[in-house]
């Protein structure tokens, strides 16, 4: 590696990278908040929600997944991109089934706060209200399909970090869904215990772990008393069970 | 906010919610001596005028869930110039709609008929009773909302600031902290 600095323009500012970096992750290194969902520091990206869209030298792509190289012109907070990504968090909202009043993980959900980061005051499309069953028949988890974003970061953990392969993604378009790799279809018959790095990774409320739903009270959980900005720039990804960044 | 402008005239009623939006509304306490300086109240839960006239503002609480929740809504987009979907139900659906993935018949059948405890049931059939619809939905679904104030309820300081800055005719603009889903 050179000594020579490297950069590219993040909105016009000049942002140092290191080879192999992805211009998320400069722009992270370098102070500058980039909204995400399927992101996670300690995993390949894997570029499916698109939340983080940037436009390099004029062309649209994730920038979770883009490598930053010398002497790109990224755009970041530009209206249009602005509006993309609003509306990327509002598909997500309107196709799956989003009730936060009711949600244990409100306050702990990425999904909120990038939604509170981004502006957005409802769901703009017409609801899907999609039909999609509750798996509770783990003895220690909960799994609430209803609030899926097929991130594929639980698949990622379980595959890469618990070595178990315990979910999967199935299904094409509208209809691709979270599935758990059990003849019985049910997270019961799986090996997944309360300790897998898959349990920890949800940005939403779809993997909870029964009986500690309410333990750190709503008001009090890290989007209550954090921005998504805030936590994504001090380098974690997302809440601990005691509510803390 | 100026006094010698005209009053803005206020409508505001609860649909498929629980009146706790309202209730927050009056969580804005002593703030609504000032605000009555400049809204008056047609319709509403705190007038008990039943039909809605010619207004400035309509501020509607709760989803849809049954046909006359339609008929109101409908009623408050023809006389409001600015409607505004107020709380977690009017936005999404919220508690209501969590019904949308059952039958209705099935729901029905199960509360009035077959459920536990239920003895001598019947479905009520009543005419005066709306029939409720299939699924909930948010007010947009069905008519234009120029205003979301998402929140389970809005707080108490996002309805102020969301009404102050439409009494002083800026666009409300809810900061962090402000926009709350739950």
């Amino acid at each position: 590696m050179s000594d020579e600095r490297k950069t590219f323009t993040l909105d016009g500012q000049d942002v140092e990278f290191t080879e192999g970096q992805t211009i998320l992750q400069a722009a992270l290194a370098s102070g500058t908040y980039v909204p995400s969902l399927c992101y996670h520091p300690e995993f390949r990206p894997h570029g499916s929600c698109k939340v983080c869209t940037v436009k390099v030298n004029g062309r649209t792509t994730a920038s979770c997944t883009t490598p930053a190289t010398a002497g790109d012109t990224v755009e970041l907070a530009t209206d249009d991109l602005k509006d993309l990504r609003k509306n990327l968090v509002q598909f997500l909202f309107t196709e799956g089934n989003h009730f936060c009043p009711s949600c244990e993980q409100s306050g702990n959900c990425q999904l909120q706060a990038v939604g509170y980061e981004l502006g957005v005051v409802s769901g703009h499309y017409n609801p899907l209200f999609p039909s999609r069953p509750v798996d509770a028949s783990h003895p220690d988890v909960l799994l609430e399909l209803n609030r899926c974003i097929l991130c594929e970061l639980c698949v990622r953990a379980s595959a890469l970090v618990d070595r178990k392969h315990v979910f999967s993604l199935s299904g094409r378009g509208i209809t691709k869904h979270l599935v758990v790799n059990a003849e019985s279809g049910r997270l019961a018959d799986t090996n997944l215990s309360v300790e897998d790095k898959a349990m920890s990774v949800c940005p939403v409320g779809v993997i909870l772990r029964k009986r500690r739903g309410f333990r750190v009270p709503i008001g009090e959980r890290t989007f209550d008393t954090h921005t998504a900005s805030e936590i994504a720039l001090a380098g974690a990804r997302g809440p601990t069970e005691d509510g803390a960044p | 906010m100026s006094a010698a402008r005209k009053k803005l005239r206020v409508a505001t009623t609860s649909l498929a919610g629980c009146f706790g939006c309202h209730m927050s509304l009056l969580d804005i306490d002593e703030r609504l001596v000032e605000l009555l300086e400049y809204i008056e109240l047609d319709a509403s839960p705190l007038t008990d005028k039943k039909h809605v006239g010619p207004c400035d503002l309509g501020i509607v609480e709760g989803g849809l869930c049954n046909a006359e929740n339609v008929h109101v809504l409908r009623e408050f987009r023809k006389h409001c110039k600015i409607l505004v979907a107020f709380g977690a139900c009017a936005v999404n659906g919220g508690l209501p709609a969590q019904r949308n993935h059952l039958d209705i018949r099935d729901c029905l059948q199960t509360v009035y008929l077959t459920g536990l405890g239920v003895e001598r049931g019947f479905i009520p059939n009543d005419p005066e009773l709306p029939l409720p619809l299939a699924q909930v939905h948010p007010l947009h679904d069905v008519v234009k909302i120029d205003y979301f104030l998402p929140g389970c309820p809005p707080s108490a300081e996002a309805i102020w600031q969301f009404l102050t800055d439409l009494v002083a005719g800026r666009t409300p603009q809810l900061g962090h902290g402000l926009i709350h889903y739950d």
